[in-house]
This record gives C-alpha cells, structure tokens and sequence, in this order.
C-alpha cells in the first residue's frame, strides 16, 4: 500500500545521513547562557529576576499575565550577570537574562499531583507554568492549544513525526530514544481535549520509528501509527491532518475548527515530562548539522546556550563557512553572527559551506509550471510574486498570498530563482498591518 | 577563525536549491529533438544539415546582438534561442532557399521573442511565429520545395495533407495502410522534423520520462483529434499522424512561455488546439492546421490562465 500524502509537494533529498544514526548527547556546562524573555507568540515576559540574584535551574525568570503567552525558566543554577538587549536568532534584539552557571546545577521543580489524581485543568497549569510552547518553530503556547472552546470540541489528536526537512533528525531521535514519554504524553493530551482518537503520523524514511511506536502501542485501541510519504512539505499541520483524516483546514481556520489537535515529537515529551516529573522547559533536543559542520551531532542543549559554543562542541567548521542557519534549510532563518542563544522553537542549526551558499541572481519567470506543482496550498506562486512586484498587493491577496505557508517548495525548484518569500512575506507584512488598522 | 571576521549569507529561505537550470531544460528539450533530427539529416542529407545549422545560426545571432543592442545581459547560454532555431529548421521543408531559414530565424527571435521584452515575456511561440510569417510571405517555398531527389512514389512524395485534400476531392485513391506506415517509419516529404512519426514520439517520450513537459498538452491535442476526427467523418489515424501534429503537440504547444502554467489550463490548452487544427482541416483551405491552432491558443492562455485555476487548499469548492 502507498503510503498516505497530499497533493503537491516535493521529493527532497533526506539529508540526514550524518546524524540519524547517532544518539543524543548532552553538552558540557557552557561559560553563560543568554536566556530570552520572549520566546513564544503572544507578548513578551517581565524579568522576575534582578542583576546579581542567585538563581536556581528551571526557577521562574520571566512571566506575563497575559493568557497566550508562557513564562521563561533559568536553565542552569548560577548568577544573573546581566539583564540586557541581545542578538536573537530573527534578526532583532530582545531583553535577555544572562546566566553564569555555576556548576552545582541544584533545580527546583514544579508541584505535580500523583498520576490517578489528573485532571484537564490541572494539566493546563502545568503545563502553563512548564512554559511549554510547540517546540517546531512555531512556539504558540501549549496550555492555549490544550483549551479548545466548547463549542469546538477535538476528535482527534495528531503527534507529528514528519520531520521532513532536511538535515534535521532531533524528532527522530527522540522518537526512538523517549519512544515511552511520547507515547505517555500523548494520552495526556487525549485525556486534556478530551478528544477519542490519537494518531502518530510518521514518515516511511523513519521506518524504525514507526515500528518501536507500533510495537509499543499495539494494544491500544485508541493511538494509531499512520506511516506517511516521505514528501515535503508533509510536516506541516495542515498536510498532516489532510494526509491523515483527509480534513481541510479551512483556508482562515486553524485545526481546531475541524477537532483536531496537532502537536510534534518534542512538545508531547516536554508535556509528559512537566506532568509526570515537574520538570519546566529548560532544555531541548536539536541537530547541529550540515556539511559546514566537522562533527554533527543531535544534542540535548539548555535554552539559552549561544550558537558559537554549540559549532565548537560539534568541531568547529569544515571547510569556510558561508551560511548558519537557525531552523531547517527549507524555512529557517539565515544569522548574522554566531552569538544567538538557543531557544525554544530552536530545531537545529544548520551550516552551509561557502560554496552551497549561493547568492541568488533572480531572471524572469519562464512559466514552466514547476512552482504551481509543488505548492502545498495550490495557489499560483509566480502570479503572487507578479502582483507584488507591480506593488498590487490587492490582487496578491485575492490570489491567496495569506494562505502561503511559506514552505519554500516554490523557490527550491525555480529555475529562475526567483527569491518567493522575500516577495510574499513583505506582501503579507503589509496585508496584516491593514487587517489590524 | 575569529566569529567576527565570518562573512556569512543572509537571506531568505529556502536556503538549498534542488532547481533545473533553464539551459538544462533546453539541453533535455535539443535531446528531444535529436532523433527527429537526425531522420530528417538521414533523408535530406546535406538540405537538412544547411536550414538547421542556418536557423538556428540566425536564431542565436538575432538574440545576442539584440540584446547588446539593448544593453542587456546576453543570455544565449540559456539555450532558448537554440531551441526555437532548431524547432524552426524542423519544420521548415529541407529545399528552401538558404535566405529562408535566416530569415526566419531572424523573425522568430525578433518579432516572436525580443519585441516582447524576452525569454518570459513572448506570447506567442517564436518559431510558430516565424513560420507563420515564412508561409504568409513566400507560400511557394515553404510548400513546393519537396525534396525530389529521391526516387519516391506519388505518394510519399506529396505532402500528406495536400495529398488529403485530393483524396477527398476524388483526385486519386491511396492505400492508407502503406500511407500509415511511411508516416510512422519514414516519410522524405513534408518538412525536416516530420520524416517519422516514430522518432518524433521517442522525443517526446524522454521529455515527459524527464518530466520537461506536462503529459496534460500533448494528451489533450491528441486526444480531442483522435476523438474529434470520427465525429467529423474524418481518418483519426491519417490526422495523427499527419501535418505536424506530433511535433506541434510534443514539441511546440508545450512551450512553456506560451502555454498556460496550470494543470488543467494545460489540459485545455492541449484540446484547444485540437479543435482548432481539426476545424481548420476540414473547413478550410489552410493546410496549416497545426501552425495556426497553437498560435490562436497561445493568444487565449493568459484568459485560460486567469480562469483555470486549481482549487485552493482549505477552499470549498462553491467559494
Ligand atoms: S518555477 Fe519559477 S520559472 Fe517556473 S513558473 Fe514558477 S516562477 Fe516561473
Ligand atoms: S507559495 Fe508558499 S505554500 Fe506555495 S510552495 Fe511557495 S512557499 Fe510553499
């Protein structure tokens, strides 16, 4: 049987050779951490912390009152040397704590019920308080997503176990290395949404993932494993719950509309991690990759580590270095320096030699067609750029400019080269701010 | 090395490339064309060999020096100009005289590609465009010079459509069996790249293996003509087969300029132009069915274009 998938998309090369097969390593104690105080969507937090303080590991650091927002925790015990602007992995400053660790590493956790006593609200604290946000990038606050109206119930509840960008096998890892939290923390979340069904949607290159999951949950009657084709942009929310229970989100909706909850590999272990042992967000699992890498390695880093300290565990550079990349090659964010600190939504770092780091030289489109067939969202990627070239953003919103999910299927295989999300993310910038006004 | 001194790349994602470059498209496309090519040299000899090489001469020499002309970066390393010379050459008869071919190179990249702005811009396809203007101007040329040479029957020697227009009329009787074949295997009239159906279809066959062009175009040129013809009282089999059409099908509807850039624009274009080229096979005296549906269909793919396009993600079907 073929194994389910969408339309459109692409076949990419995996990438993933160097670093699929090697287990998760934890790092040595870093000089100092820089721990941002906005690391989720909603609005920053307060320092809670002042210059100087003593702070333990997994301590509180940072909080809002706001309700789609999620506090920040120290990482190390040690001594606040700073609070202050610094580099942040967008491109902006933001208000930092700079941690000195100092060895001890003495932690504080959070109160958690015994097992049988669970309730949703209790969860959604917890959860809350762990500071949990999606760790795939997309950092919305996980206690928000465990809170569906009533009037929106959810069915089904999806673990995504895509990873389909290249280079990047931290989920994989994960997957084969905490197989038992995740599957834990799945049922927590069913018990939270209250939802019947769970599903672990993994794709078929991750074929031993599939198998340790399955083997673990062949009695239960309620958790099925959907092996997935291995096509891009398969990991994405709205391809998966497609791919999966053959739904659509509606173009404005989120998953929710249509009682679905999606959550990925590294959120649900944190969930079960928080709930069953208190532990709050304080580190997480990435891939320092990419053949600009001498050594690459899945680690287990603690928020807050700076990105040069993690290229020097991992041997330093091979080769000139042209590109770092915060994220995946096909949506992370190219870095001006090597001084940002990991955060939450940190899936990787990935390292392009200088010769892989080509400047594009954009010509005009030849109307090959190679765009429309891979975009995930059916749209027409060349008649957006068109239209925001010519400055009419209307009409790029008409042809569903706001629906892109800026995968980048469309520029990967443009023979033209045509750079698509500069064009469609200044179009989209412009688009939300008239929405807000 | 210290951080400070890296000289790193900042810009938008994605950040690797798995693209065909267009000269390779055009490189894929050549290869198409080649056992066509190369049928039509094992024919001609030394007549085919003369028009290629002049068309696509004239072709890249038109487009350089526009472009330095105009001040702007030559780019006959894409291999389009290439493309559209040689296509140009293949259905050009292989006896015209040496100045048709230059001039036809010339308008195909002048008027049917510069004056639009270039690659990207033309609407209707170059070598079309040129061929068109070649039959306007000098018909004699582009429809007498059969290569007599060779010792071929009536047959073989008539241009096949010209040849269905006196079939029709009652002017002889011919065995359509044998007809069938010498269009298959090898034809020496008509022009260069029409010699053998089947070479032209292995082309074909290793662009759509490659995925260079959209199996949608040729299907729908073909199909509504194999369908169409029946309804019409015509041979389904002689249409295919005959005047071009495999060659306008796989090699020039499926230009990607000038075609729509949807799947199921594509699919229309495809059966626009069968219509037309039946249409204008059977009621008109334009032996040149083929040449004239793709050049009216090129004009109706920005309309197709705006119309056909695929359902949005998240987007019911009423909305
Ligand atoms: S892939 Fe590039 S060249 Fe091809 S249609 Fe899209 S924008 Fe144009
Ligand atoms: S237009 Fe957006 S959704 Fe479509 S392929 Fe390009 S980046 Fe992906």
């Amino acid at each position: 049987m073929r194994p389910r998938t969408f339309e459109g998309g692409i076949y990419l090369l995996g990438r993933k050779e160097a670093t699929q097969n090697k287990p998760i390593e934890d790092i040595p104690l870093p000089p100092e951490v820089v721990i941002p105080l906005h690391q989720h969507v909603g609005p920053p937090c307060d320092p809670l912390v002042q210059k100087g303080d003593r702070v333990l590991a997994g301590q509180k650091i940072g909080d809002t009152d706001t309700f789609i927002s999620a506090p920040i925790h120290a990482s190390f015990s040690g001594e606040v040397k700073a609070i202050e602007p610094h580099p942040y992995f967008t491109g902006t400053e933001v208000l930092s704590v700079v941690v000195v660790p100092d060895g001890v590493q003495e932690e504080v956790r959070l109160e958690v019920p015994d097992q049988d006593k669970l309730t949703p609200d209790r969860v959604r604290s917890i959860v809350r308080e762990a500071g949990i946000v999606g760790l795939s990038g997309t950092v919305f606050p996980t206690h928000v997503k465990l809170s569906p109206p009533k009037e929106r119930p959810i069915d089904s509840v999806i673990i995504n176990g895509c990873e389909c960008e290249p280079y990047l096998t931290g989920d994989y890892r994960s997957m084969l290395e905490s197989t038992e939290s995740l599957i834990v923390g799945l049922k927590i979340i069913l018990m939270t949404v209250g939802a019947k069904k769970g599903y672990f949607g993994i794709g078929v290159d991750k074929a031993e993932a599939i198998k340790r999951i399955e083997d673990l949950t062949a009695r239960e009657q309620n958790i099925e494993v959907v092996p997935l084709d291995t096509k891009y942009p398969q990991g994405s929310e709205r391809h998966l719950i497609k791919a999966i229970l053959g739904r659509e989100v509606p173009r404005d909706g989120v998953p929710m509309d249509i009682g679905v909850l999606v959550q990925n590999v590294a959120t649900t272990i944190a969930i079960t991690q928080a709930v069953r042992e208190g532990k709050p967000l304080m580190e997480r699992v990435l891939t320092v990759t990419g053949p600009g890498i001498k050594n690459p390695k899945n680690l287990k880093v603690k928020i807050g580590t700076l990105v040069k300290y993690l290229i020097e565990r991992c041997g330093g550079f091979e080769g000139e270095p042209g590109k770092i990349i915060f994220g995946g090659v096909m949506r992370g964010e190219a870095q001006f320096s090597l001084d940002v600190p990991v955060v939450k939504g940190s899936q990787g770092i990935v390292v392009l030699p200088k010769e892989m780091a080509e400047i594009s030289s954009p010509r005009p489109c030849v109307r090959c067609g190679r765009c429309v067939k891979v975009c995930p969202m059916s749209l027409i990627p060349t008649f957006i750029v068109t239209y925001v070239m010519e400055d009419k953003i209307d009409e790029a919103n008409a042809a569903g400019v706001l629906e892109c999910i800026e995968c980048g299927a469309c520029g990967l295989i443009c023979p033209t080269e045509i750079p698509f999300i500069q064009y469609i993310r200044f179009a989209k910038n412009i688009l939300l701010k008239e929405r807000k006004t | 090395m210290a951080p400070e001194e890296l000289e790193l790349v900042v810009s938008v994602p994605p950040h690797i490339r798995e693209r065909e470059e267009v000269s390779q498209i055009m490189f894929w496309v050549v290869l198409g064309l080649l056992p066509a090519t190369l049928g039509g040299i094992y024919f001609f000899h030394f007549y085919a060999i003369k028009v290629i090489v002049l068309s696509i001469l004239a072709a890249v020499a038109t487009e350089a020096l526009f472009q330095k002309a105009r001040r702007l970066p030559v780019t006959i390393n894409d291999g389009s100009a290439i493309v559209t010379g040689l296509l140009l050459a293949l259905c050009l008869p292989p006896k015209v005289p040496w100045w048709i071919p230059v001039i036809g190179g010339f308008i195909a990249i002048f008027l049917g590609k510069q004056i639009f702005g270039g690659l990207g811009y033309n609407i209707f396809n170059p070598a079309l465009v040129a061929r068109a203007v070649l039959l306007l101007s000098w018909a004699e040329h582009m429809t007498k010079d059969w290569y007599t040479a060779l010792k071929v029957d009536a047959i073989a020697r008539a241009s096949p459509l010209f040849l269905a227009k006196q079939v029709k009329m009652g002017l002889f009787q011919v065995d359509l069996t044998r007809f069938y074949k010498i269009c298959l295997f090898g034809n020496p009239s008509g022009c260069i790249g029409e010699v053998s159906v089947l070479l032209l279809l292995i082309g074909g066959g290793i662009l759509l293996w490659r995925e260079i062009i959209d199996w949608r175009i040729p299907a729908g040129f073909i199909g509504s003509v194999a369908v169409l013809c029946p309804l019409l009282g015509m041979d389904p089999i002689f249409h295919v087969l005959a005047g071009g059409l495999i060659l306008g099908a796989f090699f020039m509807a499926t230009d990607y300029v000038t075609s729509p850039i949807t799947p199921n624009g594509r699919l229309l274009f495809g059966i626009g132009c069968g219509l037309i080229t039946i249409l204008l096979r059977s009621y008109s005296i334009l032996l040149e069915g083929v040449t004239y549906a793709i050049l009216f269909m090129n004009a109706c793919t920005p309309l197709i274009d705006k119309y056909i396009q695929p359902r949005r993600f998240g987007v019911s079907k009423g909305k």
